[in-house]
């Protein structure tokens, strides 16, 4: 756990549900491997490792929900295309993945990944070069995304696009990515994406210790972001973001330029989900064009509003309970997940303004807290009666 | 003003001290074929305290938003400093050049402490990197207690300014202004809804602000205009009517006909 000043003295302030996700991420890291690789699998104790892929998965998505917090929350930057970020670093990590293939694959060519082979090109497109090395390929994770982000925000912010027209852009430009990767031409493998991974860092990811290394990994990177992220909400910076959401106007007529803010925080949150995308790749083995499609972007934004939009572990929470309903409910009763999904939207949003996050936190807001729901229930009700 | 200096541009003229410290001529601006100003002339003296009347729809919030970057002028000519093109400029670059507003309806930020609002309007870099590694200063602290004390919101700092009174945000907003330490501070309605005692205080607000201040304020209230003792600009379809001490302008014909007469 943090001690009070003893990490950095910005992070001080570290609210109680974030010293909980701090907590909870170490023992984790810690926990999870061992009871899959110490423990027979004949004891109660033992993690299957299928677990451990689910778990890691569960925790790349809390990482990209925190992301879209950052900028939904801070700064009312409703972003539906964060898919789209969080697929480019999947996709820089698959390239990586299918150059280490080398001459294992179907074909056997020792350098060309099967579908272009398949494709009958004879040579490796000039964007595929590099990313047969590591270090270059984690670059990409995070310029990838980063310069969509940069490029795309400043056209955006510099021209005042805010509120929903913002957010119908940010779902176009993820669905107009997913229509490009679709093609064969693009060089991305089309429609079948990125897989048959063999290993990475000369590590076999079939292997158990691989998965809990990766497993380790993504909490350490879920720790990072979260981190991050509060350092910058704690600063001036996220204090300007803050108000740039609440009153744009007189933030600009007190001299902030507003554009500059916004891209910073999407640009950094573009990257974070980068390296949840990257860092998701490897642990479920395939990286195709459905995970730009707009619907995945929605969802992570219903994960941040159940978990509690602007608290950030609150969107940690929210991402891995979704998702863990999403996989037992997907197994249960397919048929209704989506109706499952929508009603805990809707409830959410009427009942629990700030989220779960919102109703574990003590708030002395009674509006939100557990006292609180009994009121906003007879408050909702008396609406409707009349 | 003491406390925290700010680096401006500086104007290339050395004796800009004698130019108005804001000057527009012939300032024109239409929307759908409305004409929002029409040719609209005047300037303010450094250091003036100006009043500014019209009837609805004379072109007053329209003023403002030219003078602060809002809205560009489709022609004419509006300098500050007599150096300083401000039709060439946008929102921010006229804040940091000096130029302070307060809307009609109380802006301030809402979910931020009283003590954060002005923490956030201290003079000081504008830069995402410097606010990023920001760490307030003892003197800027101290900054922040005067201005509160100005503004007689000292035992509300840590509350949410959501959470004010209406004349309370006035204030809070009027003390971000100050605390921005502008050279010229235009002041959109400050009396708008607020109690008559509100209304004496701001006015006495308003006046000590002038000492040190540009100020232009554009009010509807005459009661607050009188007591504010300045002289008086009065527009009336996108240009100036009249000009004069409030006497003066209360007995122009043209101005009984269309603005106080009715």
């Amino acid at each position: 756990m943090m001690r009070r000043g003893f990490v950095l003295p910005y992070l001080t302030g570290t609210p109680l549900g974030g010293r909980i996700l701090i907590g909870v991420l170490v023992l984790l890291a810690v926990l999870v491997p061992a009871l899959n690789l110490a423990v027979s699998p004949d004891s109660m104790l033992h993690v299957p490792t299928y677990v451990v892929a689910l778990a890691g998965k569960y925790l790349c998505f809390a990482l990209l929900a925190i992301s879209v917090d950052l900028i939904w929350g801070y700064c009312g930057i409703l972003s539906l295309g964060h898919g789209a970020f969080f697929s480019l670093g999947g996709y820089a990590m698959g390239m990586y993945l299918m150059r280490q293939i080398g001459d294992r694959s179907v074909y056997k060519d020792p350098v060309l990944p099967d579908f272009m082979v398949f494709l009958n090109w004879k040579e490796l497109p000039w964007y595929w070069s590099g990313f047969d090395v590591f270090p270059f390929a984690m670059l990409m994770v995070l310029l990838a995304p980063g310069l969509l982000a940069l490029v795309f925000g400043f056209f955006a912010f510099r021209s005042r696009v805010t509120g929903v027209y913002l957010s119908i852009i940010t779902q176009a430009m993820t669905f107009a990515l997913m229509l490009a990767f679709f093609r064969n031409d693009m060089g991305f493998g089309g429609n079948n994406g990125l897989t048959d991974f063999k290993d990475l860092l000369g590590f076999n990811l079939q292997s158990d210790a691989t998965r809990a290394g990766l497993f380790i990994a993504s909490a350490l990177a879920l720790a990072a972001g979260y981190l991050l992220s509060l350092f910058i909400v704690k600063s001036k910076l996220g204090r300007v973001l803050v108000a740039i959401r609440d009153a744009e106007s007189r933030a600009r007529f007190l001299g902030y330029r507003v554009e500059y803010y916004k891209l910073f925080v999407f640009t950094v949150s573009a990257m974070m989900a980068g390296v949840a995308g990257a860092l998701y790749v490897p642990q479920v083995g395939i990286i195709n064009p459905s995970e730009f499609s707009p619907a995945n972007s929605i969802e992570i934004v219903v994960w941040v509003a159940l978990g509690g939009r602007g608290t950030l572990h609150g969107a940690a929470l929210g991402a891995v309970l979704v998702n863990f309903a999403k996989s037992y409910l997907t197994g249960a009763a397919p048929e209704y997940w989506l109706y499952f999904l929508g009603a805990l939207f809707i409830l959410v949003t009427i009942f629990l303004p700030k989220g779960i996050a919102g109703l574990i936190s003590r708030a002395p807001d009674s509006r939100i807290g557990i006292t609180g729901i009994g009121r906003r229930l007879s408050q909702f009700f008396a609406r409707r009666a009349l | 003003m003491s406390g925290i200096q700010r680096a401006r541009p500086k104007p290339v003229n050395a004796d800009s001290k004698f130019e108005p410290i804001l000057y527009l001529d012939g300032v024109s601006v239409s929307f759908d074929g409305f004409k929002a100003l029409n040719a609209l002339s005047f300037y303010v003296e450094p250091g003036e305290l100006r009043a500014i009347i019209g009837p609805n729809g004379a072109g007053k919030t329209t003023m403002m938003d030219v003078i602060t970057g809002k809205t560009r002028p489709d022609q004419g000519t509006v300098l500050f400093r007599g150096d300083f093109d401000l039709t060439k400029m946008d929102e921010a670059a006229i804040a940091n050049l000096g130029i302070g507003r307060k809307f009609q309806k109380p802006t301030v930020f809402e979910s931020h402490t009283v003590f954060e609002n002005l923490e956030l309007a201290l003079a000081g870099s504008r830069s995402a990197r410097a606010s990023l590694f920001f760490r307030l200063k003892k003197i800027q602290a101290d900054r922040i207690g005067s201005v509160l004390e100005t503004i007689a919101l000292m035992h509300l700092r840590d509350i949410q300014a959501g959470a004010l009174s209406h004349g309370q945000k006035q204030w809070l907003e009027i003390g971000m202004l100050l605390i921005q330490d502008p050279d010229l501070l235009l002041v959109d309605e400050p009396a708008a809804g607020m109690t008559d005692a509100e209304t004496e205080q701001t006015a006495v607000l308003l006046k000590d602000i002038a000492t040190n201040h540009s100020l232009v304020v554009v009010e509807h209230d005459m009661e607050f205009v009188k007591s504010l003792e300045s002289k008086v600009t009065v527009l009336h379809e996108g240009s100036v009517l009249a000009e004069g001490s409030l006497d003066t302008v209360q007995n122009d014909e043209r101005v009984i006909e269309v603005y106080l007469g009715r």
